[in-house]
């Protein structure tokens, strides 16, 4: 009876459409991991400004993502946008827009974090050598500041990973929506396959994260000081 | 982008039985999660043999598996091998299984920032090591792991969401039915939206107050 699931994973097409399923997973957490790193960099050293005009904006949008949902702010630009201006987005490039835009929030913290967590005398040093800011950033600051912020970034690329599970809510055609559609079809012949089918996506979801949630622990033994 | 104020006014039960859900699961899972959390960090801070091992496995599955698919797994895949859970029992049990891994994660830092003068003067002084966790270590660390804690109850709250994956009428899912019934998108995403600030943001703020509060009570600095 147990049996008689496993086997439709291996029938036909079926491992190979998961596996593609996957694949639409992974192309949208890795082009939104790129973008908020690009982005993440670029706004996180702009945060470590003194000025209140630049840390209250930026502030206000972290914790908006913070404080709402992904999934909300997934409805929210699935639904809202193109209802109301007229703009039709598919649902991967709304995932695509939440997942960067959320990305490059937290990126840009973990950024501003490892910078101003660096002892002042570094900076103040610096300056007193004459270093202008921008070779001050390219010497001193963000060789250090790197050090600090990739295991948390690691860990961050693990979540948004993770998150993308919530794409099939909007309909993304991924792991778990085509794993959806084999059970579908085979629930009728083979009752145990959901259980099978669950099953294989969640150790897809593991093999994928654990690797990289080691790696980012090794890294943080490795260079803490 | 116009809004009709009288379909919000007449919504306005439908989510207010929906948060009230929404919260009751969050407080039982959280409090569920902390106590699992506590448990697998005790026992990996004694390292207990045999446990200690299990508990390492169930920290690195629960933390590198998405909720969705850990409830997709117990409502429908569980069924199938004859164990049926209700909706609302998968909500716990899921909160609790992801939950446990992070709180022990930062119950776990917890105890190791206690000194280690404070352990030694526990042994000098002849307190067995049920006395030394019950009497040294426990509240001692309970304090430094109060932000962590914090930082994991909004994070699982805002889990509650994935929820609606499930037939589980949390705001998430109940502005999901209220959207397809009446088709008023911009109001029921606005409900949506505040419906979670009025949770999270009077979280955030006690939250923030709790940590400052607590590093008043820390001890030996």
């Amino acid at each position: 009876m147990l049996n008689s699931g496993i086997s439709v994973l291996f029938e036909g097409v079926n491992m190979q459409r998961l596996l593609l399923g996957l694949l639409v997973t992974l192309r949208v957490a890795l082009i939104a991991v790129v973008i908020s790193i690009v982005m993440g960099i670029l706004i996180g050293i702009i945060r470590t400004s003194k000025n209140k005009l630049v840390q209250i904006p930026f502030r206000l949008y972290l914790e908006l993502f913070r404080i709402i949902p992904i999934l909300v702010w997934l409805f929210v630009i699935y639904y809202v946008i193109p209802a109301n201006f007229d703009l039709n987005l598919s649902a991967e490039v709304v995932a695509l827009i939440v997942f960067s835009l959320w990305g490059t929030a937290e990126m840009s913290d973990i950024v501003r974090g490892s910078i101003i967590s660096l002892p002042k005398h570094q900076a103040e040093s610096s300056k007193a050598l004459g270093l202008s800011v921008a070779q001050m950033y390219r010497y001193v600051l963000i060789p250090q500041a790197t050090k600090r912020s990739i295991p948390p970034m690691i860990n961050l690329i693990t979540r948004m990973i993770k998150t993308t599970a919530l794409l099939t809510m909007i309909g993304v055609v991924e792991v778990i929506k085509v794993g959806q559609q084999i059970i579908e079809v085979n629930n009728l012949d083979h009752p145990t396959i959901s259980f099978w089918i669950y099953g294989f996506v969640f150790l897809l979801y593991f093999v994928i994260c654990f690797p990289l949630s080691r790696f980012s622990r090794r890294l943080e033994r490795k260079w803490a000081t | 982008m116009t809004f009709d104020w009288q379909y919000i006014v007449d919504a306005l039960p439908h989510y207010k039985t929906a948060l009230w859900l929404t919260v009751k699961l969050a407080t039982i899972g959280i409090i569920l999660a902390i106590i699992v959390g506590m448990v697998c960090s005790i026992i990996q801070y004694f390292k207990v043999k045999v446990l200690s091992q299990i508990v390492q496995v169930y920290l690195e599955v629960a933390r590198n598996t998405p909720l969705l698919i850990q409830l997709f797994f117990l409502y429908y895949g569980l069924p199938k091998i004859g164990i049926t859970l209700s909706g609302e029992l998968c909500g716990i049990i899921g909160l609790t299984f992801l939950g446990g891994s992070y709180m022990a994660e930062a119950f776990r830092a917890g105890m190791e920032a206690v000194t280690k003068s404070q352990i030694e003067t526990g042994k000098a002084i002849g307190l067995s090591n049920l006395q030394l966790m019950r009497y040294v270590i426990i509240p001692q660390a309970f304090s430094y792991s109060v932000p962590g804690f914090g930082a994991n109850c909004i994070f699982l709250l805002k889990e509650t969401s994935v929820f609606s994956g499930i037939a589980i009428l949390e705001l998430t899912n109940t502005t999901k039915n209220l959207m397809g019934i009446f088709y008023k998108t911009n109001e029921a995403l606005l409900m949506l939206v505040i419906g979670y600030l009025i949770i999270l943001l009077p979280l955030t703020l006690f939250l923030t107050w709790l940590e400052r509060r607590v590093r008043h009570a820390e001890f030996g600095n």
